[in-house]
């Protein structure tokens, strides 16, 4: 079935999967937001136990869906992951180091005689949550605007040095953040972050007093959240892009191509209003109709994030556009074309894509089994298993 | 201009990776090896409805939540790894490398992390046979994750199934099936979940050794060693057996491998397997030295048990740097019919390969089709052994001796006492006496530790006995890494070291603390 499709087919539909892997992946970094709200959500240790084990029940899944892509990527995108990872080695260094102390956190925090302290897990928690997705923000927006590395794969032939890519500058990613546009997603994925935690919890949690606090920190993360998203998806908007000639594979510098790939491309263009005005929706609702409508906040917002962010990724890949650009060397960009796996190997995957909905299926069969009831300090008490 | 790569990345690399690999093997047996003896435990607890099988079965799973969360944390770090540190292995082999990693994501990961929280919080709130099925799915996918990644470390091992394509430059898959079933990604998968099972029941051993000693829950102790020692003797029996098939897929794909691990310099007809000995510190190949400086021998073995032939030819080490013999016992295809070249020709061929290739790409960007042709089919003729065109010298084919010997050695004799350790150990509990031998009782305790060190032993025989390949002959691993400053690697390293060992200690200290608590109150505050 997959055999008889293009490459070129194989290499769109693998894109899809990526992009909605990592739409999937910003939402549930509601986890990670969730973490650095704990200590202003949560004052007695009651409270920040009930937030804890609230999260701590879908940390595991944000954090294998953040594998599965890697993975993903690895084998449908070789030439990214080789050329991002070996050169903007510090920035991926430092999310990776986030993870680690991330996985640990939840089941070592509230364990007698677990060596580094209660408080020490809980900062772990804040790191991760904060460093994590501003850094993955800052990573993702060098899709638009672009890296220092060349890529000449003719090296293999240098006996003395056969590395194909090689990325310019010590600072091996960290000058990411040099970049005001990259700032500007990385902050706004956090505030966004934070806004879906908070949503979460007024969604599984069962405490008046964190639900008041929950209500107040929905509107303080949504406003520098809604800036810092509008002043990028305008800049974004406004700026020049890296085109791919179809023809020969040329990648060159266009005005306004992302708003051309917007207007090229009506569907992402609607996918993308639409999952705005979720996310807006699922931010007012609760905020405007809270005894009634608290816990509906996150069935908006949530959508609404993996279409918005599922829309910005088919931006950067779709419609001759070069994906992960290098601006020092324009012809080594990577596009979708130019870096991916054979089509012998993106059939292969694609049939294994195939177990998607099924794993699907029983991830949810499985969470509502366990999930039928809200937690609440009662549970606290009673319940064998707690972080 | 390129800069020449400095030979400190590919030794900090190379540090880094065996750092991390070191410190997830630390972890990851057990919760291969755990996660069916708790779902043994609760399908017999299913079963019986003895509400002391729950406390049992709830008190290893408390142990087994603390060690999966440390394996995870350590897994991401490996993953990454391959795109920091060995950026160009990622493209290289990116083709056919990334495709299990991807499936195991997809296949493994997610079925253990679903159910393993259906396995934690899930007593209350699910059937009983719900959470027994979530137990077992549990286990499965742990094992599937082995499954995956062992098939792509084996394929690292033997690469089949692939084409080099000199347009992309990396090797491309050709045939998935041969990936999934090459024989040594076969004998590696069971002879490495077979290691994690036997790590798991002397575990459980151990620690219920240890409640017999401080005469407390000898119930408990009593019934998780029954069902830890049978399921102990039939793994480690599983275990000396398929061990027995890696030995055999050694000898037949990586000769050198297998004449480091023997310490063999000079091989012979009817070679004979060294049962103890001591190599010659500082013997270099060729230097006419003894290799041994003591050695107890059993005739013959060595030659039946890598070609199920006991007459049969074992290359040492200098019959594979200088050539000559007849690679006739090998029962896998292979290059050299008539006789093994030399090292040294072999680096001559590599490096025609490589240039040819470089050939290909000048030809094919002037348009040149004749030429490219050209180049195309002198790469093809030497392509066997593009890798040895990166070597700066023979005597770089050749790995850590003394280590590999010794690694050996260490796995094997244990993996023979592990047997008879469990044959004791059910003896004396059929006997009813293993509550009053504090000898054996101490011997359990400490077993655990040389369990740890048996299967490290067993990873450094196979990961340091096949340098300097990242993969068998195709691409050494000074070809494999990234251009980074060695620097950056060196203090990632001591980063990951503090972090890691930081982890562990905080680990072994909840993980004591807990077994001291005990199954009381259903071990799990
Ligand atoms: C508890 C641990 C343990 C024990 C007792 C044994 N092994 Fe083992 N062995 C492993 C744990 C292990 C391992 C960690 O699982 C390895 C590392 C790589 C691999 O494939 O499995 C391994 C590798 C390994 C290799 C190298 C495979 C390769 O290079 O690809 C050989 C030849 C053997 N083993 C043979 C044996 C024999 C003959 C044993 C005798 C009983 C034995 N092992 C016991
Ligand atoms: C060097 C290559 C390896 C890589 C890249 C790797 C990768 C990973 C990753 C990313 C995870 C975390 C998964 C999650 O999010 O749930 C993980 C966990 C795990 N890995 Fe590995 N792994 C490697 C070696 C191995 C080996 C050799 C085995 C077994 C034979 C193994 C078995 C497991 C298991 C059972 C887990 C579950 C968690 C645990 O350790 O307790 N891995 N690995
Ligand atoms: C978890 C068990 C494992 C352990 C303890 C282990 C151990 C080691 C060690 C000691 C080295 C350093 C060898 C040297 O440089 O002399 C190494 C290197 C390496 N291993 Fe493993 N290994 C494990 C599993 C794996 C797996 C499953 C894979 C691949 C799927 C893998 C891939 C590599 C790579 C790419 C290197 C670096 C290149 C090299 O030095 O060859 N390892 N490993």
């Amino acid at each position: 079935m997959f055999e008889s499709l293009s490459l070129l087919t194989l290499q769109q539909y693998w894109w899809l999967i990526i992009s909605l892997l990592g739409a999937i992946l910003v939402f549930l970094m509601f986890v990670q937001g969730g973490q650095t709200l704990i200590f202003q959500l949560g004052k007695t240790e009651t409270e920040k136990k009930i937030l804890v084990n609230s999260l701590g029940r879908k940390w595991e899944f944000t954090f294998t869906t953040l594998v599965t892509f890697g993975g993903a990527f690895f084998a449908s995108f070789p030439l990214f992951y080789s050329t991002s990872f070996g050169g903007a080695y510090w920035v991926w260094i430092v999310i990776l180091f986030c993870f680690i102390i991330q996985a640990v956190s939840y089941e070592f925090r509230s364990k007698p005689n677990n060596f580094l302290g209660q408080k020490t897990y809980e900062i772990f928690l804040f790191i991760n949550g904060a460093l994590g997705t501003i850094l993955i923000g800052a990573a993702v927006s060098t899709f638009f605007t672009g890296s220092q590395f060349s890529i000449h794969k003719e090296n293999l032939a240098e006996l003395a040095n056969p590395v194909i890519s090689q990325w310019k500058g010590a600072a091996h990613g960290l000058e990411a953040v040099l970049n005001w546009h990259n700032v500007a997603l990385g902050l706004a994925v956090f505030f966004l972050a934070r806004i879906l935690g908070t949503l979460y919890f007024m969604n599984t949690v069962d405490e008046k007093a964190i639900l008041g606090r929950a209500k107040k920190q929905l509107l303080i993360n949504a406003i520098p959240f809604l800036v810092f998203f509008l002043v990028y998806v305008i800049a974004l908007i406004l700026s020049k892009g890296f085109a791919v000639d179809p023809i020969n594979g040329t990648v060159s510098m266009e005005d306004f191509k992302y708003l051309h790939n917007l207007l090229a491309m009506p569907v992402v263009l609607i996918l993308f209003l639409v999952g705005v005005v979720l996310v807006l929706w699922g931010i007012i609702l609760p905020l405007w109709k809270f005894e009634k409508s608290a816990s509906k906040g996150i069935w908006f917002a949530g959508p609404g994030t993996i279409l918005t962010v599922f829309s910005l990724f088919l931006l950067a890949g779709f419609n001759h556009t070069s994906y992960y650009p290098s601006t020092y060397d324009l012809q080594s960009s990577l596009t979708i074309m130019n870096s991916s796996s054979s089509h012998y190997t993106l059939t292969a995957m694609s049939y294994v894509s195939l177990l998607v909905p099924f794993i699907l299926a029983y991830i949810w069969y499985a969470w509502r089994s366990i999930n039928k009831k809200k937690i609440d300090a009662a549970e606290m008490e009673t319940e064998e298993h707690t972080y | 201009m390129i800069l020449n790569i400095d030979p400190g990345i590919v030794d900090w690399s190379r540090a880094q990776f065996a750092l991390t690999a070191i410190y997830h093997w630390l972890f990851v047996p057990l919760t291969l090896g755990l996660s069916f003896l708790v779902a043994i435990m609760e399908t017999i607890y299913v079963k019986t409805g003895n509400p002391e099988w729950k406390r049992i079965t709830k008190f290893w799973m408390t142990l087994f939540g603390i060690n999966f969360a440390i394996g995870i944390a350590t897994g991401i770090i490996l993953e990454f790894e391959f795109g920091t540190n060995w950026s160009n292995y990622s493209w290289f082999v990116g083709d056919i490398f990334g495709a299990p990693l991807a499936i195991e994501g997809i296949m493994a990961f997610f079925l253990e992390s679903t159910f393993i929280a259906v396995m934690f919080f899930g007593w209350n709130k699910v059937s009983k046979k719900f959470h027994l099925a979530s137990s077992w799915l549990t286990a499965i996918g742990a094992n599937l994750s082995a499954l995956w990644i062992l098939v792509a470390n084996a394929w690292m091992q033997y690469p089949v199934g692939m084409k080099f394509n000199p347009e992309t430059a990396r090797m491309e898959m050709q045939n998935f099936w041969d990936v999934l079933f090459s024989p040594v990604a076969v004998h590696k998968f069971l002879h490495t979940i077979s290691s994690g099972y036997v790590t798991a029941a002397i575990f459980i051993l151990g620690i219920s050794a240890w409640f017999l000693l401080k005469k407390r829950e000898n119930g408990i102790a009593l019934k998780s060693i029954l069902v830890a020692a049978i399921f102990g003797l039939i793994t480690s029996l599983f275990l000396a057996f398929t061990g027995d098939g890696s030995g055999y897929t050694v000898a037949q794909t990586q000769p050198m491998k297998l004449a480091a691990m023997e310490g063999l310099y000079k091989g012979q007809n009817a070679n004979g397997l060294v049962l103890f000995g001591i190599p010659q510190p500082g013997k270099k190949a060729g230097d006419g030295k003894n290799n041994f400086i003591l050695k107890v021998e059993i005739p013959g073995l060595l030659s039946l048990m890598g070609y199920r032939n006991v007459d049969a030819f074992v290359p040492g080490i200098e019959d594979i740097l200088y050539g000559g013999y007849k690679p006739e016992f090998l029962n896998v295809p292979h290059v050299e019919k008539e006789k093994a070249l030399p090292v040294s020709e072999k680096i001559t061929r590599g490096k025609i390969a490589i240039t040819a290739f470089g050939n290909f790409k000048n030809a094919k960007k002037a348009g040149d089709e004749v030429a490219a042709t050209k180049a195309d089919s002198a790469m093809k003729a030497n392509f066997a052994y593009f890798g040895y065109g990166y070597l700066q010298s023979p005597e770089e084919a050749v790995p850590n001796v003394a280590l590999t010997f010794y690694s050996f050695r260490i796995m094997v004799a244990f993996g023979f006492y592990f047997i008879l350790f469990f044959i004791i150990v059910l003896y004396f509990y059929s006997k009813n006496k293993l509550q009053d031998k504090r000898w054996l009782q101490y011997v359990m305790l400490w077993t655990i530790p040389v369990v740890y060190l048996a299967g490290q032993a067993g990873w450094i025989v196979a990961e340091v006995g096949r340098q300097p390949w990242v993969i068998q002959d195709l691409l050494p691993t000074r070809a494999a890494v990234s251009m980074i400053e060695t620097t950056s690697v060196q203090i990632t390293f001591w980063l990951f070291a503090v972090l890691f060992t930081a982890l562990l200690i905080a680990e072994l200290m909840i993980m004591t603390r807990q077994i001291k608590l005990g199954p009381k109150d259903g071990g799990t505050k």
